[in-house]
């Protein structure tokens, strides 16, 4: 049930997931951060097994940076995606992650970029992609209502619209959201999108 | 589902006069649903030898890393580039290597060979390959390819008449295959050009 899309706009690519940390029919809390921010200037949106998710996504992030400190210069989105799926592809016939990731980034030379790669290593560079049972709808949503060159308002608008959908026509809706973006100015926290709040709360 | 059929592919090769062709379909699924309509499935490894790669996306990729680091240095040794046979051979040895645990990829070659002679291939998973005077295809939609390429083929066609032969016979089959389709990636290899031309088909 975890959810996970984004898509590409006039400078800048915006990424959206699901909050949810579910076991079975438990669910253990409701403000889990499955976006994480690999670098600067790039975002990671994993989906899939909870240990998997975020065991590989702090691995990637570790050697992205270790790059940056042996070679003084940031990876490219395009060879950070490279390094992602070489990663997942060696392991994948010995000891395979269960983790699908949605990769955004911006460089100055090259502009915004979103890399779809699954679970078993296939990569792909795209306008706009989805992972989970939620992509049944958030795609559709997003073919009838993407066009390249989106602005910021026009983006978060569609990416609501897909949230919109997806709490309507999911079964087992996730109920949080968080969007992060990234652009010239780097990788951010964007907005949530709560309807339940995952505090300690007050009873009566 | 068998494992060949998870993303979805079609590729075709055909011999001409002095000049061969090879095309395939755009669409990158996961079973059921359409990730992409701009995959890649043809690879130059150099101006007269292009590598069609189908079944499993991830080992297509794989594969075609494995094979142009192995083409490059025989460049870097030989200080020429592989003849098609010499290439078909290695391909047939790298997927042989792992016989009990195979790369889920049927890959077709088509290259020029010595005098400008056309050279096409495919093979199996495991590395039997195929040689053919005429034409070879593979991917999801294979059956329908041969019947396609068996009725509309004819011996010594010229690059033009080469390039509608192939269109048709690749878009008629594709319309019959759920898994492939979304348009279509031609290539035209004379011993003096080489023409690529996307196909607008049916985009379903």
């Amino acid at each position: 049930m975890e959810c996970v899309f984004g898509l590409v706009g006039e400078g800048f690519a915006v990424v959206a997931a699901d909050t949810s940390a579910v076991h079975s029919i438990l669910v253990h809390k409701s403000n889990e951060d499955k976006i994480m921010v690999l670098d600067s200037h790039k975002l990671i949106a994993a989906s899939g097994e909870p240990g998997d998710r975020v065991q590989f996504t702090e691995y990637i992030q570790k050697n992205v940076a270790l790059y940056q400190f042996r070679n003084g210069i940031p990876l490219t989105t395009a060879a950070a995606a490279n390094f992602t799926r070489g990663e997942l592809a060696t392991a994948l016939r010995k000891n395979p992650y269960s983790v699908n990731i949605l990769l955004a980034g911006y460089d100055k030379e090259t502009g915004p970029a979103l890399y779809y790669i699954d679970y078993i290593a296939t990569l792909h560079k795209v306008d706009k992609g989805a992972f989970g049972y939620g992509s049944y709808f958030s795609l559709s949503t997003m073919d009838r209502h993407y066009h390249s060159r989106m602005s910021v308002e026009e983006a978060i608008d569609l990416v609501d619209k897909c949230i919109v959908e997806i709490r309507s026509r999911l079964v087992v809706a996730p109920p949080n959201f968080v969007i992060k973006i990234v652009d010239k100015d780097g990788a951010r926290e964007y907005a949530w999108r709560e309807t339940v709040k995952d505090s300690i709360a007050s009873s009566a | 589902m068998s494992i060949f059929e998870y993303n979805g592919s079609a590729l075709i090769a055909m011999v001409g006069k002095n000049c061969f062709a090879i095309a395939s379909d755009r669409r990158l699924g996961v079973q059921l649903q359409t990730i992409a309509t701009d995959f890649q499935r043809i690879y130059k490894i150099h101006d007269r030898l292009f590598l069609g790669l189908s079944g499993l996306a991830t080992d297509a990729q794989t594969l075609y890393q494995r094979l142009v680091f192995r083409h490059k240095l025989y460049q870097l040794r030989e200080e020429r580039d592989m003849k098609p046979e010499t290439f078909a051979s290695l391909v047939s040895a790298v997927l042989y290597e792992k016989r009990f645990g195979p790369y889920f990829c049927q890959p077709v070659i088509a290259g020029l060979g010595e005098e400008d002679k056309p050279f096409i291939c495919t093979m199996d998973s495991i590395g039997a390959k195929e040689l053919a005077k005429d034409f070879v295809v593979a991917g999801t939609a294979s059956e329908s390819l041969y019947g396609a390429c068996e009725a509309m083929f004819k011996p010594d066609m010229e690059a033009e008449e080469l390039f509608e032969t192939i269109s048709q016979a690749l878009l008629s089959s594709v319309d019959r295959d759920c898994l492939s389709g979304w348009g279509g990636h031609v290539y035209v290899i004379t011993p003096t050009e080489v023409k690529e031309r996307i196909l607008k088909g049916r985009m379903d």
